[in-house]
């Protein structure tokens, strides 16, 4: 979907999802209460963030460190419990 | 276009012409669970694909959960599909009744009315019928055998029917119906009705090239209006389910409408009642006006959508409106049909006195006396609720 609907009128019939593909337009990073804070120093390129991460939102970068892709980002903590250098903090939204 | 000749006059009971109906109509797929009083439906049907004579999948499942789960996804890939089932049976498809109304689906589910446990009962209330009511399935009410067979057919057209596309119940009366032998007249064979009945043709269908997701989350930010998108839709449909009964009368020469009312119009005392009671209370209420009685009757062939306001205005004129309910609604201010007439008497500002009354709980014959007993207690004022033939 290119725009939400605004009107009841103009949802598809049943609440179907008709077209396929479209995750990428549904930004999952607001419901995060904590964020993952990745410290690059003490990153060793395991990947291990990258694998586990349930929602691709660990972007591997050419030079295999790793990003947080926030938009997408939950806050699970996954990464930071699967990090073997403890590397990823979970830190409070909104806090710094 | 008149295909009268194209029927054949047979004695069935409900069950089987519910089946020759599925028959008839072609189905794709079944998918279904036995119980009693429903299960002769299932058996002939089975009968008819294992002998080659229809072309479609029987799904025997393990659970009346899994028959409606399975019809679901049935409906959805364009299947023309039926299922049946009573009583407990309902019940257990409770989950996926709201689901395969709020996915659109096109199934028709023939419901053999039984009481619900306990004690453990085999024979008529319409507590599953009630308890389907808020599903979003459309509901008719045979009060006959041929009706049970024409109903069916209907069903399958209102369903599929792109200004519909809601799943239809066609209630018969478990054993005074489904039991019971009478004569009807049938189509010749399936080719007749393709006619009245094409092939379906599926909207959201499941199409690998073309994926959907059906069902998907949808939270605070969407439901509602998901939910008011399906409310004026299934209330919308009452106007294609009046042309499709016109429709069929001019294929069958049967007329079929939302409500049949006798001797309604000039009458003080009109009972309110559904399925086959219907026809043990025309025969009374023309017995009463021999005597002088202005009493009247009034049945419902369509129970969902609730025809509220053809029903406040047929009744808008009458003093007294018995209203009859096969089941009971506990602490509810009266029976399930009785909230109902209330309600919309008072949607169109109409403030009838209003009795209710609770007969043939559990298959208990409703009989001549018990109607005489119903019509002199609805003539006491301080009388609101009757439990017609209850001892004690």
């Amino acid at each position: 979907m290119s725009s939400w609907p605004n009107k009841w009128e103009e949802l598809p019939i049943g609440g179907v999802v008709d077209k396929p593909g479209n995750s990428l337009e549904v930004k999952t990073g607001s419901w995060r209460a904590l964020k993952p804070v990745i410290d690059l120093d003490k990153c060793i390129k395991c990947l291990l963030c990258w694998v586990y991460c349930p929602d691709n939102a660990i972007i591997r970068r050419d030079d295999d460190y790793v990003e947080v892709d926030y938009e997408y980002c939950k806050g699970c903590g996954i990464c930071a419990h699967e990090c073997p250098t403890k590397a990823i903090d979970m830190v409070e939204e909104g806090g710094e | 276009m008149n295909t009268t000749n194209k029927q054949v006059r047979l004695g069935l009971n409900g069950d089987e012409a519910v089946a020759y109906a599925a028959y008839h109509a072609d189905v794709d797929v079944i998918s279904a669970y036995p119980i009693t009083p429903q299960t002769i439906i299932v058996e002939r049907l089975s009968e008819f694909v294992y002998n080659g004579e229809l072309d479609a999948e029987f799904i025997a499942v393990e659970s009346e959960h899994s028959a409606l789960s399975a019809a679901v996804g049935a409906s959805l890939a364009g299947a023309r599909t039926f299922t049946a089932t009573a009583s407990q049976g309902l019940a257990l498809m409770y989950e996926i009744l709201y689901i395969a109304s709020s996915l659109r689906t096109s199934i028709v589910m023939a419901l053999g009315n039984r009481a619900f446990s306990a004690p453990i009962n085999i024979h008529c209330s319409h507590d599953d019928a009630y308890a389907a009511r808020d599903a979003g399935w459309i509901q008719f009410f045979a009060e006959n055998v041929q009706e049970a067979y024409d109903l069916t057919l209907i069903a399958f057209k209102v369903s599929e029917d792109k200004k519909v596309l809601f799943p239809s119940i066609v209630n018969l009366d478990g054993f005074i119906l489904t039991h019971s032998v009478e004569p009807l007249n049938i189509f010749e064979d399936k080719q007749v009705i393709k006619e009245f009945l094409p092939d379906r043709e599926a909207v959201n269908k499941i199409d690998p090239s073309s994926p959907i997701t059906y069902g998907p989350l949808a939270l605070p930010d969407y439901y509602m209006e998901i939910k008011k998108q399906q409310a004026e839709a299934f209330k919308s449909t009452s106007i294609r389910i009046k042309e499709i009964f016109g429709e069929y009368e001019e294929f069958s020469g049967r007329s079929y409408s939302p409500l049949k009312k006798l001797y309604v119009d000039d009458a003080d005392i009109v009972f309110v009642v559904l399925g086959s009671t219907a026809g043990t209370m025309r025969t009374m209420v023309k017995r009463w006006r021999e005597n002088g009685e202005k009493v009247g009757v009034l049945s419902l062939t369509l129970y969902r959508p609730f025809p509220s306001r053809e029903v406040a205005e047929v009744l808008k004129d009458v003093d007294t409106v018995v209203v009859m309910d096969r089941s009971y609604s506990f602490g509810s201010p009266g029976g399930q049909l009785y909230m109902d007439v209330a309600a919309a008497l008072n949607k169109y500002g109409k403030y009838n006195r209003l009795v209710n009354a609770i007969y043939g709980l559990g298959g208990r014959d409703f009989t001549p006396e018990m109607a005489e007993d119903m019509l002199n207690a609805s003539k006491d004022p301080s009388i609101r609720e009757i439990w017609v033939g209850v001892r004690g």
